[in-house]
């Protein structure tokens, strides 16, 4: 490992129709031998049909710190909810 | 995947991976017709999604509590999700917003024909949310099993959030129907507006329908125009009755030894007049979204001029 190796996530597609799911990171020196890494690294054992590392660098991220005001707008609103509107009796298919 | 499908040649292969239920994903190799098919079908969608905005914001202001108002909202600010989800969906197909934007401008792009209607009383508000998000929804859950990994994953978020639209405007309906004679009289009038309207939301019967054919072979679709049109009618009509209200349909009778709802025809002159552009709002809708794309070009400047400033890559802005 150089010293300018950077640091990858990785995230594997088990199965056509899902979505990738992030598995973990490495670092390499380039996209293409992160790849290869990820590969080797987790995949082993058929858990993937499809590989994609992203540089961690190129990630923005919420911090958790943020957290309250980050999604605090959200939070009272249950009328976003099915469970809050009551059916008439016999329905229940809505 | 078997081996023995790695090696056939690739419409082979496409068709193979299709009849086994396994899903299309972005990379694959896939006929040009089957992503042109998609792009057509996703990016209908998609507009549907977005301009089914306007019927129902033209209450935002006048609904008739701050609590109904803050559901409207919260409902149309979905909506706009569900149109980028499935905007992001068609762009894996290689077509840029810009494109899907301007054919949807220029007309080349056509988006459900019962957000032509107008929405005249606040239980339209109701209605739609009944009735068109029942419809939708229907649809939807069927397009879960679509076989292009994209556009099934989208449906699924998408259904997800669709029980709570076609609640809060089942609510809407019930509360009209639990009031006064006005009031009961408001919900009858948006239903008998909103009925046909509701049921041409599925298409021409299979046997005029034009994509139908090559698109269940390619599993694009899942279920016939009249198939689904049918569970709509049995759900709908039951939640109508539990209500209260009456279907504007005099040949609705139940069908013992079908187990389903008969129903009588739709007015499909009427279905061709809206979908060719002249129904009662098409102009109105279409010429609303030009504006706004229009009036929102100084805001895409304006961060186009920001990234320019920290030395970002300009993006075309068009
Ligand atoms: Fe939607
Ligand atoms: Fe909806």
């Amino acid at each position: 490992m150089s010293d300018q190796s950077k640091l990858y996530e990785v995230f594997v597609r088990s199965r056509r129709g899902l979505d990738h799911k992030h598995v973990g990171s490495l670092h390499a020196d380039d996209p293409e031998q992160a790849l290869e890494y990820a590969r080797d690294v987790y995949t082993r054992r058929g858990e993937g049909v499809s590989l994609w590392v992203v540089a961690a660098g190129d990630i923005t991220a919420s911090q958790e710190s943020d957290c309250d005001s980050f999604y605090d707008p959200l939070d009272d609103k249950p009328y976003r909810h099915a469970a809050m509107y009551d059916l008439p009796e016999g329905i229940d298919s809505l | 995947m078997s081996d023995k499908v790695v090696s056939m040649p690739n419409e082979e292969r496409f068709q193979a991976r299709i009849d086994a239920e396994e899903k299309i994903e972005p990379k694959d190799w896939m006929p040009e017709k089957y992503r042109q098919n998609l792009i057509r079908q996703i990016s209908q969608h998609a507009h549907s999604e977005v301009i089914g905005e306007q019927p129902e914001g033209n209450w935002i202001t006048r609904a008739p509590s701050l609590e109904r108002k803050a559901i409207l909202l919260a409902k149309v600010q979905d909506e706009a999700g569900h149109g980028l989800y499935l905007y992001a969906a068609a762009e894996t197909l290689g077509i840029t917003r810009e494109e899907l934007i301007e054919r949807l401008h220029t007309g080349a792009s056509k988006y459900a024909s019962i957000f032509n209607y107008p929405s005249l009383t606040w239980a339209d508000v109701g209605a739609i949310g009944w009735l068109v998000d029942s419809a939708a929804i229907v649809n939807q859950v069927s397009l879960q099993n679509t076989s292009y990994g994209p556009y099934a994953r989208a449906m699924v978020r998408i259904c997800k959030e669709e029980s709570f639209h076609q609640r809060q405007g089942y609510n809407i309906m019930m509360t009209l129907m639990q009031g006064n004679e006005q009031q009961r009289a408001m919900a009858q009038d948006a239903l008998n507006r909103w009925w046909w309207p509701s049921l041409m939301m599925f298409g021409p019967h299979d046997g005029e329908s034009a994509h139908s054919a090559q698109s269940m072979k390619w599993k694009i679709k899942r279920r016939s125009n009249d198939d689904l049109r049918q569970q709509y009618v049995d759900q709908a009509v039951q939640q109508a009755l539990a209500i209260g209200l009456e279907v504007p349909d005099p040949d609705l009778v139940w069908n013992e030894s079908r187990g389903h709802y008969d129903f009588g025809e739709i007015d499909w002159a009427e279905f061709e007049r809206v979908i060719n552009g002249n129904g009662p709002c098409n102009r109105q809708r279409l010429a609303h979204h030009v504006k706004a794309h229009e009036e929102g070009a100084w805001v895409r400047e304006a961060m186009a001029a920001y990234d320019a400033k920290r030395g970002k890559p300009t993006v075309d802005v068009a």
